[in-house]
């Protein structure tokens, strides 16, 4: 059994309890995510006597979800480069409120969106430009934008106050559906999302064969095909039990098909390109980045300037689901998405995280979000609850890192 | 006739997964002498003593430690330090913003009721620094001061404490070879007053001539232990010992023939913005085709801040004058990226610090600096990197479990040889290595010399910075010796001693005072 080969020492082949062992053992961090997702589920279809777990609350879920990890992966690399940016909640308001006022100025929505996309860049650049070039500490920069984009976001809002947005277009985003197939209505559910379904499952079993075999190629530890085949299935079950909601409900919300576009590019960026690596260099350790020839401000700048461009996208997505735009929209969205970042695994030392991850540590904060208003929590007694898990993720993820290290 | 024994570490085992990092040590040391502990990196010295000091606590261990007699189960460092012992780590555990009477006395302030009492603190941190020899005011912040001397107020801390066992780690590792002289005739001095010390070195020079008893590691085991005051011990019964068989020549032989000149430097000065101060004036320098040129001095004498100007000027000094050619083209680095571009690598002093991302593995670290070699288009090829690092791994023989593995888990000498492999990675025509074996042991350092050898016989030109003086003689085909920011001397290593150099190394120094 070549495949069982661990590198370089003569260990004997593991038997099948001791693998499934030291898997938990050395990815506890990544599994305890995914187990407290699944704890949160259960107590929440239990105590909403199913209401949570409903295709139509789930749907509610991913379109809440929507902005808070749009603007979690930006945060994501904000934070393995070991800055902070605490501004993103009112950039992502103020934007949200350019775009419904454009949209009631008459301007078409095809170019509203470039526009404010454009805004929200222009707002990274200029923070980074603080960071990097003037070498104010990021916290500071920030800060100050959150005043600034605060007070901005009041002033736009100020004559009108709520600013309503009717343009049917631009409502999509955020409470739209991917249209089906001409012949889809032959059948009960939504045609296209099964296909869709069927072909991430095996786009996803394509890509695991190949990373295994390139594994087992250059001799690298590998699970055992037992250990592979479960995890194999269960991941193809959990995404067609999704698409099955999905599919029997109205389909793919057009956010689902946004965070996802969005999350596949980051990824991409993040593992398989130059400027990925650069980033987790200077994440783990600048000076040593810049000796290696890494320009360490034009990265820092980049990573800063895609935060402005997702705190954009996140605020029209916020603007379109409450089609409107409030004078108090994006308050505390930044926390969430430090919090579903840090819950994601992103390590506090920074030069860790990977954007997969953030996403889940954002449908963990958001779960909690929609199962407490469900159950009607009070606002005050939420932010408590969100805290504590909050926490206590961070102190969990420094504590295995310790035990790892010994 | 029975032996006082300050100290008796019996039969100690520890393992970590997977290795047995000590293996039946018994380590006795006699009141009142220098006791230098050797071995190669990864032979166990840290680890036993980390077991000493209750770093490891009592229980995850076995075997038995007893300090004059008795029997003792540390679980803290606090616990040991009680019982009189004092560790110094090569990192030094100073705060660098705080005064020196301060740094001394934290953690076991002198208290007057509820009250720091300050006046006392200083009056006896100024007896302290007079005990250790060092004349400077107690009110100076730690950071105005030099490695050596920052070295002496960890020894006034630990004398501070009443310590009975002093513990040196590599103490001498960063220092040039006066700061070295004089901390050896401290410890000698502290013997006298009863202090009983026990030395981690790598330097057999300097164990030579100090060790009272040298007790020699190999593989988590003692291998022997050897009275040097009953006979002189040569450096060379040490080495046999360290690495389980004789090396000939610690400096292997070479037979390159030296080209034309392949960088230079002319008339460089350099400011450093913050201070004012001119860093470096009017250095002149060049390297040959296949040539290795040693550049020797002591700390501050402005060789890293050289080679940084240099290599991009990282840290944003302000070059007043001076021009700079490579391979026949005159150039002004910007940054890094220019000059790796250019065929230009600088390996830093500070593996840890500014070296190496330790958080990341082996093959992510070698290809780093020169990544977009192993860009299709825009994907990095993660197939060929694993290529790529297996090559540097067998080639350079760096000992690891696998290429995915992090490199903060490998040692020191391991981690030398990555951050080497990851500059020769970026193809460079002239490589610059500062101190390129400090803190490596002797099997390691003879490894990074034979490497040395075969890449200036692939034609590259090496600088080397190093403050061991026999290496630099040892290595180079010519040494330039730099004082205080300027070169003071140029001298052909077969007419090079050590006093030479150090008279060259010293000249500015004299003349300003």
């Amino acid at each position: 059994m070549r495949t069982e080969k661990v590198m370089g020492s003569g260990q004997k082949k593991e038997s099948l309890a001791a693998e499934v062992r030291s898997l938990f053992v050395s990815n506890i961090r990544d599994y305890a995510m995914y187990i407290a997702l699944a704890v949160i589920f259960l107590i929440f279809t239990i105590t909403t006597k199913g209401l949570f777990i409903s295709s139509r609350n789930l749907i509610n879920l991913v379109n809440q979800t929507g902005y808070v990890a749009v603007l979690a992966i930006g945060m994501t690399l904000i934070l393995i480069i070991k800055h902070i940016d605490l501004s993103i909640g009112f950039v992502a308001g103020f934007l949200g409120a350019v775009a419904a006022i454009l949209l009631s100025n008459g301007w078409n929505v095809w170019l509203v969106i470039p526009t404010v996309l454009a805004c929200g860049v222009l707002v990274g650049v200029y923070q980074g430009f603080l960071v990097t070039k003037i070498q104010v500490p990021a916290f500071v920069t920030t800060l100050a934008g959150m005043f600034m984009f605060r007070g901005l976001l009041s002033m736009v809002t100020a004559g009108t106050g709520t600013i309503i947005v009717r343009d049917r277009v631009f409502l999509q985003l955020s409470n739209g559906y991917i249209p089906d197939l001409p012949w889809g209505a032959n059948f009960d559910f939504h045609l296209l999302t099964m296909l869709v379904g069927i072909g991430l499952v095996a786009a996803m079993i394509f890509s695991q064969v190949r990373h295994r075999q390139s594994l087992i190629r250059y001799q690298f530890k590998t699970n055992s095909p037992t250990i592979f085949a479960v995890k194999q299935v269960a991941l193809s079950v959990i995404i067609m039990v999704i698409t099955w909601i999905m599919a029997s409900y109205r389909g793919i919300p057009w956010t689902a098909v946004i965070v996802t576009v969005v999350l596949l590019i980051y990824n991409f960026v993040l593992t398989k390109t130059r400027f990925g690596r650069h980033v987790y260099a200077i994440g783990g350790n600048a000076e040593a980045a810049e000796l290696s020839g890494i320009k360490v401000n034009r990265v820092t700048f980049l990573v800063f300037s895609s935060m402005g461009l997702m705190a954009a996208l996140a605020g029209m997505l916020y603007t379109s689901r409450l089609a409107s735009a409030t004078p108090t929209a994006g308050l505390g969205f930044e926390l969430d998405a430090i919090a579903s970042s840090y819950i994601g695994g992103v390590s506090v030392g920074g030069g860790v995280g990977r954007v997969t991850n953030t996403i889940i540590g954002a449908l963990v904060i958001m779960s909690l979000t929609n199962g407490m208003n469900l159950l009607g929590v009070d606002i005050s007694f939420q932010y408590v609850v969100k805290g504590a898990i909050f926490v206590l993720a961070v102190a969990f993820d420094i504590t295995t890192r310790k035990r790892a290290k010994a | 006739m029975t032996k006082d024994y300050i100290l008796e570490m019996r039969n100690i085992t520890k393992e970590f997964p997977g290795v047995k990092a000590l293996d039946g040590v018994t380590f006795e040391v006699q009141r009142g002498e220098i006791h230098c502990l050797v071995g190669e990196n990864g032979a166990g010295k840290s680890t036993l003593m980390k077991v000493l000091s209750g770093v490891y606590p009592h229980g995850s261990y076995d075997g038995e430690i007893v300090l004059s007699g008795e029997t003792q189960a540390f679980r803290h460092i606090s616990d040991s330090e009680r019982q009189g012992i004092a560790i110094i780590y090569q990192e030094l555990a100073l705060f660098p913003e705080l005064p020196i009477y301060e740094n001394i006395y934290v953690g076991h302030e002198i208290m007057k009721g509820y009250v720091i009492d300050w006046n006392e603190i200083k009056v006896e941190a100024a007896k302290l620094l007079k005990r250790v020899g060092l004349n400077i005011d107690p009110n100076t912040k730690i950071k105005d001061l030099g490695v050596g001397q920052q070295q002496l107020v960890e020894i006034a801390k630990a004398l501070s404490k009443q310590v009975d066992l002093l513990i040196l780690d590599e103490p001498t590792a960063a220092l040039n070879e006066e700061d070295s002289a004089n901390l050896l005739d401290l410890l000698r001095e502290l013997k006298s007053q009863g202090v009983t010390c026990i030395l981690i070195s790598h330097k057999l020079k300097e164990i030579v001539a100090v060790a009272d008893t040298i007790t020699v590691l190999r593989d988590g085991t003692v291998v022997t232990s050897l009275d040097a005051r009953e006979r002189k011990v040569s450096e060379q019964e040490i080495i046999k010992h360290m690495v389980g068989r004789e090396i000939e020549n610690i400096y292997p032989a070479r037979d390159v023939t030296v080209g034309d000149v392949a960088f230079e430097v002319k008339d460089w000065t350099v400011v450093d913005p913050a201070s004012g101060r001119e860093i470096l004036h009017n250095v002149n320098l060049n390297v040959r085709k296949g040539e290795v040129v040693g550049l020797a001095g002591l700390m501050g004498a402005g060789r890293t801040e050289l080679a940084l100007s240099l290599f991009g000027n990282v840290p944003g000094y302000d070059i007043r004058s001076g021009e700079m050619t490579l391979n026949g083209k005159r150039m002004a680095f910007k940054h890094p990226a220019d000059a790796i571009e250019n065929g230009m690598a600088y390996v830093t002093e500070d593996r840890k610090g500014n070296g190496l991302v330790l958080i990341q593995d082996v093959k992510f670290n070698i290809t780093l600096p020169a990544l977009e070699k192993l860009v299709d288009r825009v994907v990095v090829d993660d197939n060929e990197e694993i290529k790529v690092a297996n090559d540097y791994r067998e080639s350079f023989d760096i000992r690891t479990q696998s290429v995915a593995v992090k490199v903060n888990t490998l040692s020191g000498g391991n981690q030398q040889k990555t951050s080497l492999a990851k500059w020769l990675f970026a193809e460079p025509s002239v490589l610059i290595l500062d101190e390129p074996t400090r803190g490596i042991d002797v099997g390691a350092k003879f490894e990074i010399y034979s490497l040395m050898n075969q890449l200036v016989a692939e034609g590259i030109s090496i600088i080397m910075i190093s403050s061991e003086l026999l290496e630099v003689i040892g290595m180079s085909d010519r040494i330039y010796i730099m004082s205080e920011g300027t070169i003071t001397g140029e001298i052909d290593a077969k007419d090079a001693t050590e006093e030479k150099i150090m008279a060259m190394a010293t000249k500015t120094v004299e003349e300003a005072v």
